[in-house]
């Protein structure tokens, strides 16, 4: 009898334990999930997107005048963004975000096409971090070249890797590492 | 001839004239705390070269040439000064965000590796800011670790 009621005891136990931690987990979801749901609006989010969009498309096309022509839309838009409805550490973070891609917009805006490349990896990498806070209507994809300085990150609404940082030189490098929905 | 004349001196008075322009000029005796140096662990090679190589332009402090009360001379380099110290200016550095200093070096890095800094304008008189290849890998080697340290 003590010996089926500590089986039970156990079995419960680790039962709870399991639960605990699938609410966690599901926890989590749900979090991810509201988080999703309140940025879904942000349309100067996705204006920025937008604008990096046609940026990335340019660089893909070897357009080094259509690139510089995004680079100074893409100021105008990630200038115009508002941090207002974002909590305040997310405010900081998004700042942050937003100065130092204007600055490699601009760059981008005025340079040589391997200038614009180098400028949109670390744009990438900022426009990526604000898509982790801002959330997007569309699904898009992170993709990688392992190739372009040491290894490069671009983000694409298209599943199929057209390669912004070289081009027609090499269409098809890389592949995709993460959608992002 | 006659006319010859009157364009030289007229390119006289405007050459006098414009002595006559203030600039400002960039000059500190402090360093603030916030300075590339102060923050970072940096090797005294490095310190010596960025100081002749950058700071003239990326700091708070020009050590200026002789010339530099020469018009036009004076304008052309508060411009370039101006425009170096909004890129990056070294004696701040501790005030940008990880995310800044990440973006800096990396621009550090590129800016080096293509030999597009120190410019040519600058090495044509400081031919000692010039980066041999050693002193280049030296730098980018320390730069490409400050950042992966960030």
């Amino acid at each position: 009898m003590s010996i089926a009621a500590m089986l039970l005891l156990a079995v419960s136990f680790t039962n709870a334990q399991e639960k605990e931690k699938m609410n966690h987990d599901h926890g989590d979801m749900k979090m991810d999930h509201s988080k999703m749901m309140n940025k879904n609006s942000d349309a100067k989010a996705e204006a920025i997107l937008s604008d990096y969009f046609n940026l990335k498309d340019a660089l893909v096309a070897d357009d080094t005048k259509k690139a510089a022509q995004a680079g100074t839309k893409l100021v105008a838009t990630l200038k115009a963004f508002d941090t207002d409805s974002y909590s305040k550490e997310n405010q900081e973070e998004l700042e942050d975000i937003i100065e130092d891609a204007v600055e490699h917009a601009e760059h981008i805006s005025e340079s040589a096409i391997d200038h614009q490349r180098e400028h949109f990896k670390t744009l990438s990498k900022d426009i990526t971090d604000m898509v982790a806070i801002t959330g997007t209507k569309s699904t898009l994809y992170e993709q990688f070249c392992p190739m372009y300085d040491k290894g490069s990150a671009w983000l694409s609404t298209s599943k199929e890797v057209k390669n912004p940082y070289y081009g027609s030189r090499m269409l098809k490098c890389g592949k995709v590492q993460k959608t992002i929905q | 001839m006659k006319i010859v004349k009157i364009i030289a001196i007229v390119l006289l008075v405007a050459f006098v004239g414009i002595q006559f322009i203030p600039t400002t000029r960039n000059q500190s005796d402090t360093v603030p705390s916030t300075d590339f140096m102060l923050v970072n662990n940096v090797p005294e090679t490095i310190q010596k070269k960025l100081q002749v190589s950058c700071y003239d332009c990326h700091s708070n402090n020009t050590q200026y040439p002789w010339y530099n009360k020469i018009q036009p001379v004076a304008w052309f380099l508060e411009d370039h000064i101006k425009e170096g110290k909004a890129e990056l200016n070294f004696n701040e550095w501790d005030s940008l965000s990880s995310r800044r200093k990440a973006s800096k070096l990396r621009s550090i890095i590129k800016q080096i590796e293509n030999g597009e800094m120190p410019l040519d304008s600058y090495t044509l008189i400081h031919s000692e800011a010039t980066f041999t290849e050693a002193e280049a890998e030296e730098l980018i080697n320390f730069i490409t670790q400050l950042k992966d340290s960030l």
